[in-house]
């Protein structure tokens, strides 16, 4: 049976249950990055200006305009304080309420659990279309707070937003957190329980130590959404002037490309793939070091 | 000593939760309230409670707008995510299947390619993939939406650790010996043990396709190809000259999330156990 290095058996089934994913995998994800990056190296020139526009190879010119994009970087520069600020409170709260949950102190946590979660069921678009009503001075329910404190102002706003992500992804995270808590044998308690340990020193001691795993995946899908952030300002730009068209790198890759300049915005898209893949790799490389089986 | 303790302790818990779920629910709970609400009553009325109720007016001023476009948005919707999800799902269960249970040359390339697939996210393709489907005259058309969002490698990686859990390889062995083909004890034997594990999949990509934004929004011109997202959009920053869709993003949205909410009570247990499984192998 387990022969070393044997030809590999069921080659016909195996090959029927890889392709399909294999085929549109490769047609729909690999095929796209490396045809960006083509596109990043070329340039368009024009002889003069009523000449027909035309491609030619430009190297890595496409790529110096990226570095030296002040907007571009100013909104890199952004989506970094959003996440260093927004990332650890949304998950200190997710993890505050998944231990409360746990804690056995609450009752109707059913209740609670699904009430957090139904957050994640609204899209982006919506979300921020919603906290946007509520948020502009006239509309807001708040409107003792919204006429004294402009939430959509230039200062502001990225905060308005970070709001929005925190309010949708809490309960996601929430979620993740406590079913990691729940798979966790109570029998490890029992022992810090008899010695007198109170319910937060369980959680401070035991738990938290116990759950990083799934804080981990919780901080890498975070680093992800958080550089990919496009729905929410988009949406706000139509509540708040302070939100330009280059406000989020995607956003920039966007508007880039609605010029349209595709071989710039191309360069863009592989830049932020790049840094992307690198942040998420990075950190989960940094945390991790299991990998298949 | 120890019950005053725990009487406080309990109280604390609730309050925090309590205040938490305030926080969740009144903006959707002010979205049900202004749905129902007419146009003059919007601003004029208390903002978190029920004036003359008018919902049912407001939908049908919805429906019947510019001949209920809204409608053909949400059907556009279910059909995106409807079918890639489920195509997206099958693919993702064969894929990951085939990990777990077979070792073949290129097994562990294909997981970690794979596993790369996971960390881009699907909104730094999207341009790429407007690139490739220009190229080939297929922008502004269904399948530029359809056929990117049926690859899932999240969905492959999920279905590898649920096909290792729940299907047990001398089980396999067994339906060999009673001489069923490989394929066929997949979807006859393999795929009912890993259906819960698939429901999972399925839910969570089709909230993913539910919410893509950037997608849509750079392949599609037309907006009777819009899904719902893309439509309310639009809808929103067209308020300002047309206030009279104020009221129809607002009625819209609300109408929008219902069906996923309502998919989300039905199948809790599903997503419940699901989402831990990601993070415990």
């Amino acid at each position: 049976m387990k022969a070393r290095k044997a030809r590999t058996a069921h080659k016909g089934a195996i090959a029927f249950f890889v392709l399909p994913f294999g085929v549109l995998f490769a047609l729909f994800f690999v095929l796209p990055v490396g045809y960006a990056v083509v596109q990043s190296l070329y340039v368009v020139e024009r002889a003069d200006m009523f000449a027909p526009a035309k491609e030619v190879f430009g190297g890595l010119t496409q790529y110096g305009y990226v570095f030296s994009d002040g907007p571009f970087w100013r909104s890199v520069g952004r989506v970094l304080l959003f996440g260093v600020v927004q990332v650890p409170v949304m998950l200190g709260l997710a993890l505050l309420t998944a231990l409360l949950l746990d804690s056995g102190l609450v009752k109707a946590g059913r209740f609670f659990r699904l009430a957090f979660f139904m957050p994640y069921a609204v899209p982006g678009v919506v979300a921020a279309i919603m906290w946007g009503f509520l948020y502009s001075p006239n509309l807001s329910p708040f409107t003792s707070l919204t006429q004294s404190v402009d939430l959509l102002s230039a200062d502001v706003v990225l905060w308005a937003m970070a709001n929005v992500v925190t309010w949708v992804y809490v309960g996601y995270n929430m979620i993740i957190i406590y079913s990691y808590l729940l798979s966790i044998p109570t029998e490890i308690y029992e022992a810090a329980r008899l010695d007198g340990a109170g319910p937060v020193r369980i959680a401070w001691s035991i738990k938290i130590p116990l759950v990083m795993p799934a804080l981990v995946l919780t901080t890498v899908f975070s680093i992800i959404g958080t550089l990919q952030l496009l729905a929410e300002p988009q949406v706000f730009r139509s509540f708040s002037s302070a939100v330009s068209s280059t406000y989020t790198p995607n956003l920039t890759v966007y508007s880039t490309s609605s010029i349209p300049n595709f071989n710039l915005a191309a360069a863009f898209s592989v830049v932020l793939a790049l840094a992307t893949f690198a942040l998420s790799f990075g950190f989960l490389k940094l945390t991790q070091r299991k990998g298949l089986r | 000593m120890r019950s005053r303790e725990s009487l406080f302790s309990r109280t604390a818990a609730m309050l925090v939760m309590g205040v938490f779920a305030f926080y969740i629910l009144l903006p959707v709970w002010w979205l049900i309230v202004a749905a129902t609400k007419d146009r003059e009553q919007f601003t004029g009325t208390n903002p978190l409670w029920f004036a003359d109720f008018a919902f049912v007016d407001n939908v049908r001023e919805l429906l019947t707008y510019r001949d209920g476009v809204f409608l053909r948005w949400m059907g556009n919707s279910i059909a995106y995510t409807g079918g890639a999800a489920l195509c997206g799902t099958l693919l993702a269960a064969m894929c990951g299947y085939a990990l777990s249970k077979y070792r073949f040359p290129g097994r562990e390339t294909l997981f970690n390619i794979v596993l790369g697939g996971v960390l881009v996210p699907a909104t730094a393709l999207a341009l790429p993939l407007f690139l490739i489907f220009s190229y080939v005259g297929a922008t502004n058309t269904f399948w530029a939406v359809f056929l990117p969002s049926i690859v899932n490698p999240f969905g492959v990686y999920l279905a590898q650790i649920y096909a290792g859990a729940s299907v047990p390889d001398e089980l396999l062995e067994a339906a060999r010996i009673d001489g069923s083909g490989e394929v066929r004890t997949f979807f006859t034997v393999s795929s009912r043990l890993m259906f819960p594990g698939l429901v999972t999949i399925f839910l969570f990509h089709f909230v993913a396709v539910w919410n893509s934004f950037l997608l849509p929004l750079i392949m599609l011109g037309d907006e009777r190809l819009f899904p719902v997202t893309l439509g309310l959009y639009t809808w929103n920053t067209q308020v300002n000259q047309l206030p009279e869709l104020r009221g129809l993003v607002l009625v819209g949205s609300l109408l929008s999330i219902a069906p996923l909410i309502v998919a989300f009570l039905l199948l809790q247990r599903f997503w419940r156990n699901g989402l831990g499984t990601g993070a415990i192998k």
